[in-house]
This record gives structure tokens, C-alpha cells and sequence, in this order.
């Protein structure tokens, strides 16, 4: 093909893509239609790799192929055998990835046409790399609290927002100097390196619970990088891509943000644990009543409907599996059972939905906040497997509790509440559950995964006696 | 700002709505697949690593590029199969219930 025939085709591909990765969206907003999305984005993708590698620039393929062997033998293992448990860190990698492919190209074009760059494609590269780079080293952050090689607890130091601002400020001072003098090369590598530490340091004060929002940030910000790459190198396509990745992560973190109650500038600056140590109301001695399984299971037996309140205990537990035997003991005998999630139960946006399809329980089980509170006055059972704060009532009505406001499933409205918790120790906000205390609840000490399955045992007892 | 640029920031805008629009109407049950196709989509940065690799316009930049194409390839095919493998799972009704 002569050159200006292959370019318009190209540019057909790319247009083709596109519209390809906004279907692909837009067919995953229901289960019945998502496997099709995929399909639609996959096909989107080859059509943008196939355009990319014909254009008459590319003039060596060598270490395209060299890259492609390494990327496939990398993420084909990783996508096929990593359990479902661990998809929250997969998926923190997965940014950390996306976002150093972005900052690298950056650097690359960054170093070819420095000192010949217009301001706009200057700020279009400082944005990149300054979101590249951060969100590189962040996500990592994110997967090594995930994947527990770090504390995931909050670590907070005194003056540690003041640090990060200025950080942050001196980065984009820098950032704004390279616009104006796009050839202070010498500039370059300290932007890059207090972008790099900025990413670690932002992500060190967030705690476990705040993973869901975070990681959501991370996503958006891993688009924009995408998106900020597009401009400066007047392609579309990426301008297009990144601004969905963009635009998807940062609903969803507005979307955790609300199931918390609580804004974006108070997940990354609120130094949460702080606040939430200092407002800890000492223990008082109140008692509770414990339960064995047997004596549970027989409640769970009688019962004619039960809603299962899980949580990111039953996610370390790995308890999900038993989950679903309880779920057919008790299905089996003619109980309605429905399982109410919170959008920010887990470690990520979804994570229980995908933990309980897993164990292959049905999807028209899994039933939202909204549309599951109503429901719970007529519950016989509500049966909490390692979820804590998203169940506390102090959130409804105690205006000192940290975490008044936050909306909570209305888990103390049921009949009879059931616990499974591992002890009394109180959850990630560091606050007393006042629902372990009410006269109706009943606490099964001990590990979730076998806790659920004595209960199984003793109602598949129950059955055959 | 040439017209280029100012074309460039329409197709950012309007795809940042259409973005919001879409990604608005997807079932909360779904929203961890959301955020792995979503990742999947934005390697597309692999286009543009491709163009730096294969360009060949320095050794730095090579070397950078593919790092970049590396690193973009494995959330493109990771991406997409992980989407894939947990979308499979949703199902209304267990296999062997019934």
C-alpha cells in the first residue's frame, strides 16, 4: 500500500477501535451480555496492534517481538492460574504495569524531541509521567499491602501531608519550569524520582479498608496516563482508551468514596487510623452471648428466610466454598437465602460478587445495599461472616462514632443476627460494634471457613436423623 | 494551541462522557470485571510503545520502549483472559443444582 492509503487505513482501525471499546463497555453492564464485551475489546485491541505495527515508521520489529514473547509469557500464566482470591492484588499490578508503560514512553519522547517541544505537548508530557510514575510506584505499594508483604495497616508520621504536599508541590513546579524550558534536561531526572517517591509515600498512611477507593484512584489514574500519552503523540485512539480507563475509575471511586461517607482528600490526607485511634471508645465490659455451630445450624434449620452479610473475613478465611455448601443445605430445605453486599465490603469494588461467583453461588442471589435494606425487618436470620463496621447501627445514630454517616446494612433490624468473628478485637475503624451486644445476636467464635462448614455438617445431620 | 491540540481536547472531553455515561449503567455485581477490562483497554499504551520501539530512534529509546511494550502486553493479554475467566462464573443458577 502506498503510504497515504495505508495512513487513512490505519486511521479507520484506530476509529473502529474505538468504538469497539466503548461497546465493550457498554456490554458489560449486565452479566448476560459482558462475556460479548470482552469479545468486542479484544477484537478493538488487535485491530490498534495490527495498526500500530504496520505504519511505515517502524522500521525494526525485533525487539517488538522480543517484548511480545516476554509480555505473553508473563501475563498468560498470571491470568490463567492465579486464584480469585488474589484478584485485588492482580489487578493493583495490573495499574502498576499500565502506568510504567505510560511514564516510560513519556521519558522516551521526553528525551528524542527535548529541546523542540511546544508548551501544550510539554504539559501533556508532564502530566503523563507525573501520573506514570506516581501511580507506578503506588500501585505497587497497594500490591504489597495486598499481597501482605507490606504492613497494611496505616502508617502515619507527624507532618506527614505537609511532606506529601510539598513533595507533590516541587514536582510540579518542576513540571511547569520544563514548559517553560523544555531543555533543562538536567531537571528531567529529579521530576521523575519525586513523582516515583510521591506514588510510596501516598500510599504508605492508607489502610486496608481504603484499598477499594484507592485502587480505584489508581485506576483512573492509570487512564489519564494513557490519555496524556494520546496527546502528545496526536493519536486518538489512546486519547479515547484512556479517557474511559479515566472516566471508569474514578465513579467507582466516587462510588466508594460515598459507601464510606467520607471524600477524596479524606482517603489520601485524612490520616485515617490517627483520627479513628483518637476517637476509639475504650472497651467497656459488656457481655455477649456465644453460640456453638450446632446451636446456630438448628436456628438456620427453623428458619424461613436468611440473608448472608459477608465481608473481607470471609475473603481471608477463604471461607467462600463452605459458603455456598451452607447455602444449599439451607436452599435444599425450602429457605430463601440471599446474600446483601456492600459496595465496599473487600478489598476492591465488586470483590465479594466475584469471591461468591467463584463458588459458584447464583448471581441473582447477590443483592445491593439499597435494595437489600428494606428487607432485612422480615429476615429471620441475617448471619454476618467476617464483616464488622459495614454492620455497626452506631453509624445511624452515635454522631461522636467515626464512622457516623456511613451507610451500613441494616444487619440489626433482622430477627436474629449470627456473627462469625474470629474474637471480640474490634474492626479496621477501631471502633466497638454495638450489634455484637444486642440480646438478639448470637457470636460463633472462630475461624470462618470452619465455623460454616460445622454448620453444614450439622444441618446435613439434622436432615438425615 | 494549534487545531490539532483543540481537536485532540474535544475527543478527550466527549470521550470522557461518553466514559461516564457508560460506565455509570454497569451493575455494581460486576464492577471488579469492570476494572480489569478497563485496564485491558488502557494498555493501549501499547500502541504507542510499539511506535517507540519499533521507530528505533535511540538506544535509550528503544530500551524504554520495550520495557513499555512488555509491560503493556501482559495487561493486554492478562487483562482480557482475567475479564474473561470471571465473567464465566457469573451464572444465574449452579451447574449441578438442577
Amino acid at each position: 500500500m502506498t503510504e497515504p492509503v495505508l495512513a487513512d487505513a490505519i486511521a479507520v482501525a484506530y476509529i473502529a477501535a474505538a468504538v469497539l471499546f466503548i461497546l465493550a463497555l457498554k456490554w458489560l453492564s449486565a452479566p448476560a451480555t459482558a462475556r460479548r464485551g470482552v469479545r468486542a475489546g479484544e477484537i478493538g485491541m488487535v485491530l490498534a496492534i495490527v495498526g500500530a505495527l504496520v505504519r511505515h515508521e517502524i522500521v525494526g520489529y525485533q525487539w517488538i517481538l522480543v517484548a511480545f514473547f516476554v509480555g505473553s509469557a508473563v501475563g498468560i500464566p498470571m491470568a490463567v492460574f492465579m486464584p480469585m482470591t488474589a484478584v485485588p492484588q492482580r489487578t493493583a499490578l495490573s495499574h502498576a504495569f499500565g502506568a510504567l508503560a505510560a511514564a516510560l514512553v513519556g521519558t522516551a519522547e521526553y528525551y528524542l524531541r527535548t529541546p523542540a517541544l511546544d508548551a501544550f505537548t510539554m504539559s501533556a508530557l508532564d502530566l503523563e509521567m507525573l501520573l506514570g510514575f506516581l501511580t507506578f510506584t503506588g500501585s505497587l505499594m497497594a500490591f504489597g499491602k495486598l499481597q501482605e508483604l507490606l504492613p497494611t495497616r496505616p502508617i502515619t508520621y507527624r507532618g506527614q501531608n505537609v511532606v506529601n504536599l510539598a513533595l507533590l508541590g516541587l514536582a510540579v513546579a518542576i513540571a511547569i519550569y520544563l514548559v517553560a524550558e523544555p531543555g533543562a534536561t538536567s531537571l528531567f531526572p529529579v521530576f521523575a524520582g519525586l513523582a516515583l517517591v510521591f506514588g510510596v509515600l501516598l500510599i504508605i498512611p492508607i489502610g486496608g479498608a481504603d484499598m477499594p477507593t484507592v485502587i480505584s484512584l489508581l485506576n483512573s489514574y492509570a487512564g489519564l496516563s494513557a490519555s496524556a500519552m494520546g496527546f502528545v503523540l496526536d493519536n486518538k485512539l489512546l486519547i479515547i482508551a484512556g479517557a474511559l480507563d479515566g472516566a471508569s475509575g474514578f465513579i467507582l471511586s466516587v462510588i466508594m468514596c460515598k459507601a464510606m461517607n467520607r471524600s477524596f482528600t479524606n482517603v489520601l490526607f485524612g490520616a485515617f487510623g490517627s483520627v479513628r485511634a483518637g476517637a476509639a471508645t475504650p472497651a467497656t465490659e459488656r457481655t455477649v452471648r456465644s453460640a456453638t455451630p450446632e446451636d446456630a445450624a438448628s436456628i438456620l434449620a427453623a428458619a424461613t428466610s436468611v440473608i448472608i452479610v459477608p465481608g473481607y473475613g470471609m475473603a481471608v478465611a477463604q471461607a467462600q466454598h463452605k459458603v455456598r455448601e451452607l447455602y444449599e443445605a439451607l436452599a435444599k430445605r425450602g429457605i430463601e437465602v440471599r446474600f446483601a453486599i456492600h459496595p465496599v465490603a473487600g478489598r476492591m469494588p465488586g470483590h465479594m460478587n466475584v469471591l461468591l461467583a467463584e463458588a459458584e453461588i447464583p448471581y441473582d442471589r447477590l443483592v445491593e445495599m439499597e435494595e437489600i435494606n428494606p428487607e432485612f425487618p422480615q429476615t429471620d436470620v441475617a448471619l454476618v461472616i467476617g464483616a464488622n463496621d459495614v454492620t455497626n447501627p452506631a453509624a445511624r445514630h452515635d454522631t461522636s462514632s467515626p464512622i457516623y454517616g456511613m451507610p451500613i446494612l441494616d444487619v440489626d433490624r433482622a430477627k436474629t443476627v449470627m456473627v462469625i468473628k474470629r474474637s471480640m478485637s474490634p474492626g479496621f475503624a477501631g471502633v466497638e460494634n454495638e450489634l455484637y451486644y444486642m440480646d438478639k445476636t448470637l457470636m460463633l467464635f472462630g475461624d470462618a471457613k470452619a465455623v460454616v462448614g460445622e454448620m453444614v455438617k450439622a444441618l446435613s445431620g439434622a436432615a438425615r436423623a | 494551541m494549534t487545531p490539532d491540540l483543540i481537536t485532540d481536547l474535544y475527543v478527550f472531553v466527549l470521550a470522557g462522557f461518553v466514559g461516564f455515561e457508560v460506565v455509570k449503567r454497569v451493575s455494581p455485581l460486576l464492577h471488579t470485571p469492570l476494572m480489569s477490562l478497563t485496564n485491558a483497554i488502557s494498555a493501549i499504551a501499547v500502541v504507542g510503545s510499539i511506535a517507540i520501539t519499533g521507530e528505533q530512534r535511540s538506544t535509550l529509546s528503544t530500551v524504554l520502549g520495550t520495557i513499555a511494550v512488555t509491560a503493556s502486553v501482559i495487561n493486554v493479554v492478562g487483562g482480557f483472559l482475567i475479564t474473561d475467566r470471571m465473567l464465566k462464573m457469573f451464572k444465574t443458577r449452579p451447574p449441578k443444582a438442577r
